[in-house]
């Protein structure tokens, strides 16, 4: 049997579903202890932190399904074998069909039917005239353009209608789940998801979703035959960019621990426990790296890395996995600059608790320094690594415009809203001016960066009760 | 004191040397000049012959650590390491791919960086400060919340934002000023405008909400209490005895960067056309002008251990408890 597609998995994919399965170990893990479960209802009760957590889910659903990566089958005459297309897609790509295809000539603006820039054009008398063309997909089912927006406003209704049924549904498992977990009736449960003040953490994720779900569906009934954000220079959708680039952030936000967290846990908390020599090696390593402007340091890397592949075109065939590997060693880079903060900090923490009862105790009774270090130390800085982690994230995630800006960030063919950014921001000297792809950029980053700013806080909040909370 | 500072002095040589490893490892070993000849001349023209003149050209044409063609002391002075790496020692930067002498368009172009960086950060402090305090002496109501909230907004915009937004509003839609642009002397403070109100507002929601934590924590200590006590009115607590206090922290933090100043800020000068070192930076950067690039990473190490030592003075000058020793 031959499947339809060809599975294929990108450098960053594997290491992306390798720090999944992790997640899915550490929340396992965290369920199954009641300590360690206590910080995160904090974080449950938090009306901000759960809506900011289903806007996380929400990008992080697509960035999954971003990452799932095939080569679809080309039809062949029976009896040969299967042949591949050469074009890397990705789930995503496939189920968003017309978003990806529906390439104009140029620029549009969002819900334009014609094109943006003068074309010459050929009337059906024979004339030549310039004039704006009608855009090949955008608005191209409507006879005649002026109604456009009654048309528009009909189908975000539809659309928004259809997604209010999936919210409602949504509002109704929950009410369920609270039903048989109180063992009450659902109406009761119902009416204490509305108004319980217990309750206030998930009836805000609820809300989020529902307004999320709604304003997924009026687009989704609209895509397919308007540009929503309009279209680039080359004509590509706005939209389908800017969601495309959402697993580049996610990718540089996250991969970016793989290389940080081992780094800084084993020399921070060595440098911290054993003293001495060991102490004095590793904060000479850090302060190496920490005098070195990071920009310059990351900048120099990837040019060297940029140089390598250059000049070593044979060692990759595609030009995705050229990109892809980029981006790869773009985390790395980041992750080898960024583990000097968390690196001291964990270090400092060493210092305190290598003096505390419980360690001097452990080492009295001759239990091994590994022991000791597994048992008694990591648990007690886990949630400093925790919190850090969470906040670098936007960190990151920002850092990523500015380095695709100067050139050494991602790849300049991979959608990301740095080289969006990048792309258009010379399009505001046009008259009248180009603002779409520039706000689509800032608009989809500022929303992941503002929702994982909140959740950060409220992780913060739940665990380490000293620091201030946001309100 | 004059020992600690010896120290401290000697202890930067081998961070120094680090610092230097690493960049020539980056320059050198893992990237080979070979295939800087090859980058710079472009595929048309890589021939063994263009690649050994290019290298010829630029003095790269000698061997890594050990050169067996010299003799005495020239083999191992006469190498890439010590001429391209331990030069950079006694500030002697060499000379750029287009052949000008990099040492001298440092000295000269910082001085651009220092007229956006130093009224940035002065400027910066002082807003930041007076925010933070705002949001302290209100706190616990709506307007701190809000404040709080509006922090976490701005913190969340991208610094791309705040450069384009403002370039289109203040520049060319009000034109209230040049957009980019520079000219030294006070005819050139139009140009100052932008890029140091934008330096300004990109670090407003982290340093205010970074401050106001600060406040925060001095407010619980027992010297406020026994202000308060005295009968001091809620101002003359924060202004009089919480600001001083929590100044000690504010400003040697803000020691560290201050040599760093030169350096100039790669964003805020390219997209505003600012002659400094930042631009110099990212020219080089597109231009892939290592020559250059390894300066600047030398000298920013230099600069911040600079800053580092700075820190431990000034902790002694506003803080009598701490003695060096």
């Amino acid at each position: 049997m031959t499947l339809p597609f060809q599975p294929v998995i990108l450098w960053s994919d594997a290491l992306l579903l390798m720090l999944l399965a992790a997640v899915a170990a550490f929340v396992l893990h965290t369920l199954r202890h009641e300590h360690l479960r206590a910080p995160w209802r904090a974080v449950w009760d938090s009306r901000l932190g759960m809506a900011a957590a289903v806007v996380l889910a929400a990008y992080g659903l697509i960035g999954l399904l971003d990452s799932l990566h095939f080569r679809a089958r080309l039809p062949a005459a029976a009896g040969e074998p299967p042949q591949y297309a050469a074009e890397v897609l990705s789930l995503f790509d496939h189920l968003v069909g017309p978003l990806r295809t529906q390439v104009e000539e140029s620029y549009s603006a969002p819900f334009a039917t014609h094109l943006f820039v003068k074309k010459t054009l050929v009337t059906a008398d024979g004339r030549v005239v310039r004039d704006y063309p009608r855009l090949k997909y955008g608005g191209a089912h409507l006879p005649d353009p002026q109604g456009r927006w009654a048309d528009v406003a009909a189908r975000g209704i539809e659309g928004a209608g259809l997604g209010s049924l999936l919210a409602a549904g949504a509002w109704g498992l929950a009410a369920l789940g609270l039903a048989v977990h109180r063992r009450q009736p659902l109406a009761t449960a119902l009416a204490a998801l509305a108004r319980e003040r217990t309750l206030k953490g998930p009836r805000a994720a609820l809300l989020t979703l529902t307004l999320l779900v709604l304003l997924t569906g009026a687009v989704a009934a609209l895509a397919p035959h308007y540009h929503v954000l309009g279209t680039d220079k080359v004509g590509q959708d706005v939209l389908y960019l800017a969601l495309k680039s959402i697993r580049t952030g996610l990718l540089i936000g996250t991969l970016t621990t793989l290389v940080v967290l081992p780094l800084a846990l084993t020399l921070g908390v060595a440098a911290g426990y054993f003293g001495g020599w060991v102490d004095d090696v590793i904060q000479y390593l850090y302060t190496t790296i920490n005098s070195i402007p990071g920009v310059l340091l990351i900048a120099a890397a990837v040019l060297v890395a940029q140089v390598h592949i250059e000049t070593n075109p044979q060692l990759y065939d595609t030009a995705a996995a050229r990109s892809d590997l980029r981006l790869v060693f773009l985390c790395l880079i980041l992750g080898l600059t960024g583990w000097v903060g968390l690196a001291r900090l964990l270090r400092g923490e060493t210092l305190k608790l290598r003096e505390l009862e419980y360690v001097q105790a452990a080492r009295a009774f001759g239990v091994t320094h590994a022991r000791i270090l597994v048992r008694h130390v990591l648990p007690n800085v886990a949630h400093l690594v925790l919190i850090t982690l969470v906040l670098d994230f936007s960190g990151l995630v920002l850092a990523e415009a500015v380095l695709s800006y100067v050139g050494v960030g991602v790849d300049p063919v991979m959608p990301s809203w740095g080289n969006m950014i990048n792309g258009a921001r010379l399009e505001l000297a046009r008259e009248p001016v180009v603002w779409w792809q520039l706000a689509a950029a800032f608009l989809f980053m500022f929303v992941l960066v503002l929702a994982a700013n909140l959740f950060a806080d409220s992780v913060r909040a739940a665990f380490d009760p000293r620091s201030g909370r946001i309100a | 004191m004059t020992a600690y500072l010896l120290r401290r002095l000697l202890y930067a040589i081998p961070i120094l040397i680090g610092v230097n490893l690493i960049t020539f490892a980056l320059f050198f070993v893992v990237n080979t000049p070979d295939d800087m000849a090859r980058i710079h001349l472009g595929a048309k023209h890589v021939t063994p012959e263009a690649i050994a003149r290019w290298k010829a050209e630029h003095g790269y044409n000698k061997p890594l650590f050990y050169n067996d063609q010299a003799s005495g002391v020239a083999r191992f002075t006469d190498t890439l390491f010590v001429q391209k790496s331990l030069r950079l020692f006694v500030f002697d930067f060499g000379r750029a791919d287009d052949g000008r002498d990099i040492g001298r368009e440092i000295a000269s172009r910082m001085w651009p960086s220092l007229a956006i960086a130093l009224p940035t950060l002065l400027v910066g402090l002082a807003v930041y400060v007076s925010f933070a305090l705002l949001l302290v002496f209100f706190r616990a109501t709506y307007l701190d919340t809000a404040g709080v909230v509006l922090c976490v907004v701005l913190m969340s915009i991208s610094g791309l934002f705040y450069v384009i937004a403002s370039q289109y509003l203040l520049g060319k839609l009000w034109n209230w000023v040049p957009i980019s642009g520079y000219q030294p002397g006070w005819d050139g403070l139009k140009f100052l405008v932008l890029p140091v109100l934008v330096g300004v507002i990109s670090a407003l929601g982290e340093s205010s909400r970074f401050y106001r934590a600060l406040f925060l924590e001095e407010m619980h200590k027992d010297y406020v209490r026994t202000a308060r006590a005295k009968g001091l009115s809620e101002a003359a607590v924060l202004f009089r005895h919480v600001l001083g206090n929590a100044l000690i922290p504010i400003l040697t933090g803000v020691v560290v960067v201050i040599p760093r100043l030169i350096l100039g800020s790669l964003i805020l000068e390219s997209f505003f056309g600012i002659p400094g070192l930042g631009s110099y930076t990212i020219d080089a950067l597109q231009a892939q002008d290592f020559a250059i690039v390894r300066a600047m990473v030398f000298l920013g190490s230099v600069l911040y251990i600079l800053g580092l030592i700075l820190t431990d003075l000034s902790y002694t000058l506003v803080d009598p408890r701490v003695r060096l020793e």
